[in-house]
């Protein structure tokens, strides 16, 4: 069988400087795969790339078995790619309805009711908030909102880049225990780009971990948590919030 | 005490600027130029800037929190205003020509295109948020096709009109392509260049355009076939309603029917903004790479958005060079972009009802000045009213900053800031302007 997933030997540049340099990587169906790595060691170039922005300079990016390293970033999103991108970037002065909307119409889905009913279900926050300006919920709200945009696409793949960004320890458990439960009831499939090390590992099934744009080590959730090397680099400080 | 040498600064200013522009005017007679003064005219202005000054500081010093609730509620009212406003000022126009004075048909006839070109702008700033400052490009294109295919192949107006527009919203689209990756101040500066492309294109293919010296006898619009000229004769307006031919029957057929095409922008803006393109255009203002993640092809979005709203213009410029009956690539110069950008700043970026009042205000308020105050000058028999009345539209853009400036420092978000959710289940929950820019509510 077919990874849902695979980067073999992705190169990318931002002008003359190469941020990612050759990632092999994998994500089977039903998998949570979170990637870890320092600021600036090219996790979110990794999404973006993945997404075909900017575009990967070599190697080959598969998805179900087709090679989508050259397509337009439209064209992959509309493969059941979703992503929530790093800062949640939610549409500030629309709606929380209209916010979700536009993560169904792109894919053309039209039974939005269900779609929504699926969102409130596993963030109920939204659903009160419903017909209010996206810029005027908080932090935690915006990022949940962030992931049931992403959602409303029904994705088979979902990129999450740096939910916790900015967020109480609090909100970031109710966000993470959201995104078990989405894994665990529907399968989905996905790949979590995360500094908050202990959190992710924990979540995850497997790890990468990035540096300078290479992967230095992989292995699943509980073997990285146990390596003496990540904790120092990654675990060490507060990292068990 | 600040507040009084802040005052005395600002009078001291505005001595300095108003005391050679105002104070001092040349008059020609026949031994030559003579410089008269004007000192009363200079006080006036100056005590204006003093006491105006001084009124805003101790105003605004008196209590911040009561300004800004007091504003605050002044913005609730629109708001709720709004609903009734709209009914009220379609009747008005509806019923403007009824009052059978030339004057104020032409004037309405003259506010509706200005709110019509600010609704296709609206579509482009407001709603896809792309700074366009050479819309009157698109104005431009629209009149010329108009008016060199009515002239060159004997079309008439109604055939013209869509292919005017069509061909406006391919000089759009044209546009949009280069424009495609900058933002901000970058798109700014290159539609500014694109609209003067278009205007010395214009003025310099002499072959085509007739160059500076414009194009005339453009040919009026017709009423189902019927003319409207003053011989009175079969196939003419007033011969088949067995009326007397007059000139005012064609003013107001040409006020009917720009009011029909602003209504027709207003309403396919209107219906685009609850389609999911017009969600897009709006998310597209919000965030780019927002959009981008979520499959949105920001290219088609962008291209789209300058095509329509350029394509608006465009009907707005067939329907000027008719009225006119003779272009030239005067009309078609920078101040009139910045004229109705300023409409569409003014009236709230995306408020449709915020652009038709910043129209009538900008458009129709500037006439209704120069009205009273030379009705003032004739009734107190003072040469000081009357000579600013008829030196009046040399202030026009003087008079216009001062408007952006009132405006930006009372109501920053524009006239009607409230933007209503193209889609809702519930009654929309209201929230203040100024506390969604700061992210809370």
């Amino acid at each position: 069988m077919t990874a849902l997933l695979s980067l073999s030997g992705v190169t990318a540049f931002y002008g003359a400087i190469q941020a990612l340099r050759g990632i092999d990587l994998t994500v089977e169906q039903g998998e949570i795969v979170t990637l870890i790595g320092a600021n600036g060691a090219g996790k979110s170039t990794l999404m973006m790339t993945i997404c075909g922005n900017p575009r990967a300079r070599s190697g080959q990016i598969l998805h179900q078995g087709q090679d989508i390293t050259q397509w337009p970033t439209y064209e992959i999103m509309r493969r059941g790619i979703a992503q929530a991108p790093e800062g949640r970037r939610i549409f500030g002065r629309m709606t929380v309805r209209e916010n979700l909307l536009m993560g169904a119409e792109v894919a053309g889905r039209t039974d939005i009711d269900v779609l929504l009913q699926q969102v409130f279900a596993l963030f109920p926050r939204l659903q009160e908030r419903l017909s209010q300006r996206g810029g005027t919920l908080s932090g935690g709200e915006q990022q949940m909102l962030a992931i049931g945009r992403a959602l409303m696409s029904r994705p088979t793949l979902l990129l999450l880049d740096e939910p916790s960004l900015g967020l109480a320890p609090l909100v970031v458990r109710q966000i993470f225990g959201a995104i078990r439960e989405l894994n665990r009831t529907t399968g989905l499939t996905v790949l979590l780009v995360e500094q908050n090390a202990y959190q992710a590992l924990r979540l995850a099934n497997r790890g990468y971990v990035l540096v300078n744009g290479s992967i230095t080590m992989a292995g699943t959730g509980a073997d990285l948590l146990a390596r003496p090397e990540i904790r120092a680099a990654y675990l060490e400080g507060g990292g068990h919030a | 005490m600040t507040a009084l040498r802040d005052a005395f600064l600002s009078a001291a200013v505005a001595l300095g600027l108003f005391g050679p522009m105002v104070g001092l005017v040349t008059v020609s007679s026949d031994h030559g130029l003579f410089l008269r003064a004007r000192p009363i005219a200079v006080a006036v202005i100056v005590g204006l800037v003093f006491f105006g000054r001084l009124g805003m500081l101790t105003w605004r010093g008196r209590n911040r929190a009561e300004a800004t609730r007091a504003n605050r509620a002044f913005a609730e009212r629109i708001t709720r205003a709004g609903k009734y406003v709209t009914p009220v000022l379609l009747l008005a126009a509806l019923a403007l020509p009824f009052s059978g004075s030339r004057y104020y048909v032409d004037l309405g006839t003259l506010v509706l295109t200005y709110i019509m070109l600010g609704w296709g702008l609206n579509i482009v700033v407001g709603l896809a948020g792309l700074l366009d400052l050479g819309y009157v490009a698109f104005y431009a294109v629209g009149a010329y096709s108009y008016a060199l295919l009515a002239t060159t192949y004997d079309l008439g107006f109604w055939t013209c009109l869509p292919l005017a527009g069509i061909l406006a919203g391919c000089a759009g689209v044209t546009l949009g392509f280069p424009v495609l990756r900058l933002r901000g101040d970058y798109l700014a500066i290159v539609t500014l260049g694109f609209g003067e492309i278009i205007r010395i294109v214009l003025n310099n293919w002499v072959s085509l355009t007739n160059g500076p010296n414009g194009i005339t006898g453009i040919p009026r619009p017709t009423l189902f076939g019927l003319r409207f000229s003053m011989d009175g004769g079969d196939g003419t307006f007033a011969g088949f309603f067995n009326l007397e031919p007059a000139t005012i029957q064609r003013v107001i057929f040409l006020y009917y029917v720009i009011l029909g095409l602003a209504l027709l922008t207003n309403w396919v803006s209107l219906r685009l903004r609850r389609m999911p393109l017009g969600r897009a255009w709006e998310a597209l203002r919000e965030d780019e790479v927002a959009c981008r993640s979520l499959g949105i092809n920001v290219r088609n979005t962008k291209l789209t958005a300058f095509g329509i709203g350029a394509m608006f213009g465009g009907f707005a410029g067939a329907f000027f060079a008719t009225r006119q009956a003779f272009i030239s690539p005067e009309s078609f110069t920078f101040i009139e972009s910045a004229t109705v950008l300023a409409i569409v700043v003014l009236g709230g970026l995306g408020s449709q009802l915020g652009v038709a009042l910043a129209a009538i205000v900008m458009v129709g308020g500037l006439e209704a000045l120069r009205d009273f105050l030379s009705f003032l000058g004739d009734q107190m028999g003072s040469e000081l009213f009357s000579g600013i009345a008829s030196e009046l539209p040399l202030y026009r853009m003087l008079i216009f900053g001062l408007a952006l400036v009132v405006m930006m420092v009372l109501r920053p978000r524009g006239l009607v800031s409230g933007r209503t959710p193209g889609v809702s289940m519930t009654a929309p929950k209201e929230i203040d302007a100024e506390l969604v820019a700061q992210g809370r509510s």
